[in-house]
C-alpha cells in the first residue's frame, strides 16, 4: 500500500513540525504575560529592578517569539500541503476561525511588535505598555481560535455534511464553544503560563547558585515560584475535569491513557508498566487497585469503558497515549511539589539561600515545555484514528501525493528545523546565562552595539536590546561608555 | 441577493496583493543583501524593515488561511498542486525570518546567517513566482482532487514568471531603501533601482505577451470589444507609469519611486486578476464553484468588516512610528 506510506510520512511530518511549533507560541504566550506585569510593575512603582527583568526577557522573548512565527506559517499551509481533503471537507467549519486568529490575534500580535521591541524611545511609556498588553492579549486570542479549532476536531458538534462531502455549519456558537472547549483552553493557557513560570525560575536559580544575592534573579525566582505554588495545583483540577469530558466524549482515548483493555468495575489505577495491545495486559505492571475508577468515576468501584468495546481498528496507540500521560502527571506532581517546598522556604525566609531547591528548580526549567508536548501527545495520538473524531478518518484526511514528495518534504523540514531552531534554542540558553540586573543604565544610543567579543555577556545586559557581538573594537569609538564604567 | 463569493474573492485578492507589495520589499532587500559590502549599510537595511516585516508576512498567512476558510476547495487543489514550490518558499521564508534576530546574536557564524537571510530572500520570492506562473498555466482537477503529477508546476514559463518577482521584489527594495536611508547606502540604492527599473518593465512585457499565447481564454478576454477598450488602460498606464519611475530615480527623488513602484506591481495585478476572472483555478474552478457554503463566507464576513479596518488604522500607526529615515548606526539593537 503505497498510499499509507504517504500518509504515514505526512503523519511523522505533522507530529515533527507541529512539536517544533507547540514550543514557541506556548513559550509566547507565557512571557507575554510576564512581560505585560513586569512593565506594569515598573510603570507603579519605578523600580528599575522591573524595568531591567523586562529588558532581560524580552530579549528572550523576541527570539522564541520570531520562530514561533516561521515555524506557524509551516503550520498554516500545511493542512492544504499534505491534508488536502481534510481541508476541502472541513474548511468551511475550520476555516473561519482560523481566518478569525490571524484577523484578531495575528496581525494584533505582528502589528504592535515592532513598537514593543523598537519602539520604547519613540512612542513614550504609556503607548510602549500598551503595544506589550496587545501582543499578550493577542497571544491569548490566538490559544482561544486554536484551541477552538482543535476542540472541534475532537468532540464535533453543530454540523452538518453537504452533498459534496463538506462539514456546513449549522450553528458558530456550538462549534466555537464545542463540549470540550472550554477545558482544553484552561488547560493550554494554564500550561503556558507553567512553562514560563518554570522557565523563568529555572533561569533564576541558576543566576542563585552563583549569587544569591543578585536582585533581578531574586525577583524572578520569587515571582516564579509564587506562580507555581498557586496555578500547578490548579492545573492539576483542571486537567481532572478534562480527564472527565473526556472520558464522556472520548472513551477509547480515556481507556489508552489508563491502559484498560477491558471493560471493568474497580479498575487499577497503573503507576508504571509496558502496556502490551497483542496480549491486552499491562506487563511489569505496578498499579493502585481501584485508583483509575476512583479518580474518573469518583467511585473505587465504579465501571470504566475498556478497549474491548471498540473494534481494534479504532484503537489509539496505546502505548505512546499511556506513557505521555504519564511523563505529563509526573511533572504535573512535580511542579506542584516544588511550589510547596518554596513556600516552605519563603516562609522560614530562606527561599533565597540554600542550594537543593536551586538545583531541582534548574532542573525543572524545561519541564513545563515538556509536559506540554507530552500532553498534546495524549490528546492527537489519543483521538487517532480520526482527524474528526468518529466521521473522518485520518486516512482519508491526506492529500493524493506520492510517498516521494512528502519524504523529500520531510526530509528539507527535519533539516531546516534542527539547523534553524536548534541555533535558535542555542542563541537563547546562551541569553539566558548572562547575569541579571538590577538596575538598568541608559546607555548613549551610538554605543549600544559596540562590544569586545571577549566581554560578551556584559554587552548584553547593557545595551538597550540585542548587541552585535562581532562588531571589531576598532572599528567603533573604542571608548564607549559601555566599555568604561564596566 | 448579495454575492458573498465575489466579495470574498476580492478580499483575498487585497490580501494577496497587499502581502505582494508589502513583503515584496522586505524580500526585495534580503535578495539585493550581497551588493551591500558595508557591513554597517546591511545593518541600516536590515533595520529599516525589522520593526514591520512581521507584520507585512501576516498578509500571507491572511491569503492562506483566507482561501482555507472560504474557498476550501481552491486551497486543497492549489497546495498539493505547487507542492515543492510552497514548501521551499516556507522554507525560505523560515530562513529570513529567523534572520532578524540571529544576525545580532551570532558571534562566528554572522556572514552565514546573513546568507540565510538573502537565500531565504531569493527562494522565497522565486517560489512565489513560479507558484504564479503555474497557477496561470492552469491546473488539471477531477472530482475536487488535483490529477496532475507532482513536477508540473515546473516550465520555462514558471521559472521566468519567477524571476520576474524577483527582479519586481528587488525594486521595491531599492526603492524602499532610497526613500528610508543616506548617504552612501541611498546612493547605492538608487544605482541597483535604475537597473531594476527597466529590468522590471522587461519582465512586465514578456510576460504580459507570453500569458497570451498560452491560454486560449486570456488572448479572448483581452482582445475581444468592448472588453479591449477598457483593458487597454491597463498597458497604457504601465507605459507612462515606466516613464515616470524612470525619470525620477534618476532625478533622486526619494518618495515617488517608491510609490510608482508598487502602482507597476498593482497595475499587474489587476492585469492578471482581469485575465482570470471569474476563475480562481483556470481554466476550470470558478469562485462561485470553490466557495464554501454561504453561512460560512457570512459568519467571517461580519468579523472582517469590523477586524479590517482595525488592522489597517493599527498597522499604519506602526508605519508611522517608524517613519523617517533610518541612519546608520540607530541602534535598534
Amino acid at each position: 500500500m503505497e498510499f499509507l506510506d504517504a500518509v504515514l510520512l505526512a503523519r511523522i511530518q505533522f507530529a515533527f513540525t507541529i512539536a517544533f511549533h507547540i514550543i514557541f507560541p506556548g513559550l509566547s504566550i507565557g512571557l507575554a504575560a510576564y512581560l505585560t506585569v513586569l512593565e506594569a510593575l515598573w510603570l507603579k512603582t519605578n523600580k528599575s529592578v522591573y524595568l531591567a527583568t523586562y529588558k532581560y526577557w524580552l530579549k528572550i522573548f523576541s527570539i522564541i517569539f520570531g520562530m514561533g512565527v516561521v515555524s506557524g506559517i509551516v503550520m498554516s499551509y500545511q493542512f492544504g500541503t499534505n491534508w488536502s481533503v481534510f481541508s476541502d471537507k472541513t474548511g468551511p467549519v475550520l476555516g473561519p476561525l482560523m481566518g478569525y486568529e490571524v484577523l484578531s490575534a495575528f496581525f494584533l500580535e505582528a502589528g504592535f511588535l515592532g513598537v514593543m521591541l523598537f519602539g520604547m524611545n519613540k512612542v513614550g511609556k504609556k503607548l510602549h505598555f500598551f503595544a506589550t498588553l496587545m501582543v499578550a492579549v493577542g497571544t491569548l486570542m490566538s490559544a482561544f481560535w486554536i484551541l477552538s479549532v482543535n476542540s472541534w476536531m475532537q468532540t464535533p458538534v453543530g454540523y452538518a455534511i453537504n452533498e459534496a462531502g463538506q462539514f456546513i455549519v449549522k450553528d458558530w456558537f456550538e462549534v466555537i464553544f464545542n463540549p470540550s472547549f472550554p477545558y482544553r483552553l484552561a488547560h493550554m493557557v494554564i500550561a503556558a503560563f507553567l512553562s514560563t513560570a518554570f522557565l523563568v525560575g529555572g533561569v533564576a536559580a541558576w543566576h542563585l547558585l552563583k549569587d544569591s544575592g543578585n536582585a533581578g534573579a531574586r525577583l524572578m525566582f520569587s515571582m516564579a515560584m509564587w506562580m507555581a505554588l498557586l496555578v500547578a495545583p490548579l492545573q492539576a483540577f483542571v486537567g481532572d475535569l478534562h480527564g472527565l469530558n473526556t472520558l464522556e466524549h472520548q472513551p477509547a482515548k480515556v481507556a489508552a491513557m489508563e491502559a484498560n483493555y477491558h471493560t471493568q468495575k474497580g479498575a487499577p489505577l497503573y503507576l508504571f508498566g509496558f502496556p502490551n495491545s497483542d496480549t491486552q495486559q499491562v506487563d511489569y505492571a505496578i498499579k493502585i487497585p481501584h485508583g483509575a475508577s476512583l479518580i474518573l468515576t469518583h467511585d473505587p468501584d465504579g465501571e470504566l469503558i475498556g478497549l474491548d468495546q471498540f473494534p481494534k481498528e479504532d484503537w489509539p496507540n496505546v502505548p505512546i497515549v499511556f506513557w505521555a500521560f504519564r511523563i505529563m502527571v509526573g511533572i504535573g506532581f512535580g511542579m506542584i511539589a516544588i511550589g510547596f517546598w518554596a513556600l516552605y522556604s519563603r516562609l522560614r525566609k530562606k527561599l533565597y539561600q540554600g542550594r537543593g531547591l536551586k538545583r531541582v528548580a534548574v532542573a525543572f526549567a524545561p519541564a513545563g515545555v515538556i509536559a506540554t508536548i507530552a500532553g498534546w501527545t495524549v490528546t492527537e495520538v489519543g483521538r487517532q484514528p480520526y482527524t474528526v473524531y468518529g466521521l473522518l478518518r485520518t486516512y482519508d484526511s491526506a492529500s493524493p501525493l506520492d510517498a516521494p514528495a512528502v519524504a523529500a518534504s520531510l526530509a528539507i523540514f527535519v533539516l531546516a528545523y534542527l539547523l534553524v531552531f536548534g541555533t535558535g534554542i542555542f542563541y537563547t540558553l546562551r541569553l539566558m546565562k548572562v547575569t541579571p540586573k538590577d538596575t538598568v543604565t541608559d546607555e548613549p544610543k551610538s554605543t549600544a552595539k559596540v562590544s569586545l567579543s571577549n566581554r560578551m555577556d556584559s554587552s548584553y545586559q547593557r545595551s538597550h536590546k540585542k548587541p552585535s557581538a562581532a562588531v571589531k573594537p576598532n572599528q567603533q569609538n573604542s571608548l564607549s561608555k559601555e566599555q568604561t564604567d564596566d | 441577493m448579495i454575492d458573498y463569493a465575489l466579495i470574498w474573492a476580492g478580499l483575498i485578492a487585497f490580501a494577496v496583493l497587499a502581502y505582494i507589495i508589502l513583503d515584496g520589499f522586505d524580500l526585495g532587500i534580503g535578495i539585493l543583501f550581497p551588493l551591500i559590502k558595508d557591513k554597517t549599510d546591511r545593518e541600516t537595511a536590515m533595520n529599516t524593515i525589522a520593526p514591520i516585516w512581521d507584520g507585512n508576512e501576516t498578509w500571507l498567512v491572511l491569503g492562506g488561511g483566507g482561501l482555507f476558510a472560504v474557498f476550501p476547495l481552491a486551497y486543497s487543489v492549489i497546495l498539493p498542486a505547487l507542492y515543492m514550490p510552497i514548501i521551499l518558499m516556507l522554507i525560505g521564508l523560515i530562513f529570513r525570518g529567523v534572520a532578524f534576530e540571529f544576525h545580532w546574536r551570532a558571534t562566528k557564524l554572522q556572514s552565514l546567517w546573513d546568507r540565510g537571510f538573502f537565500l531565504g530572500s531569493l527562494i522565497a520570492a522565486l517560489c512565489q513566482g513560479i507558484a504564479l506562473g503555474a497557477l496561470v498555466q492552469g491546473i488539471s482537477v477531477e472530482n475536487r482532487v488535483y490529477t496532475g503529477g507532482w513536477w508540473d508546476w515546473l516550465t520555462p514559463f514558471s521559472i521566468t514568471t519567477g524571476i520576474a518577482l524577483v527582479v519586481g521584489y528587488v525594486l521595491l527594495g531599492a526603492t524602499w531603501l532610497n526613500l528610508k536611508t543616506t548617504e552612501r547606502l541611498q546612493q547605492q540604492a538608487r544605482a541597483i533601482a535604475r537597473v531594476a527599473a527597466f529590468a522590471t518593465l522587461a519582465a512586465i512585457g514578456v510576460i504580459s505577451l507570453w500569458m497570451l499565447l498560452i491560454e486560449q481564454q486570456y488572448l479572448e478576454r483581452w482582445f475581444n470589444a468592448p472588453a479591449i477598450y477598457g483593458l487597454m488602460v491597463i498597458p497604457l498606464l504601465v507605459l507612462t507609469l515606466g516613464a515616470w519611475l524612470v525619470r525620477d530615480i534618476f532625478r533622486g527623488k526619494e518618495l515617488s519611486p517608491f510609490l510608482i513602484s508598487i502602482g507597476l506591481f498593482i497595475l499587474s495585478y489587476v492585469g492578471l486578476c482581469a485575465s482570470f476572472f471569474p476563475y480562481l483555478i483556470p481554466p476550470s474552478i470558478s469562485i462561485w464553484q470553490a466557495a464554501a457554503p454561504e453561512n460560512s463566507l457570512k459568519f467571517l464576513l461580519a468579523g472582517s468588516a469590523f477586524l479590517l479596518p482595525i488592522i489597517i488604522a493599527y498597522t499604519s500607526y506602526a508605519y508611522w512610528v517608524f517613519r523617517g529615515k533610518v541612519k546608520p548606526n540607530e541602534a535598534y539593537h
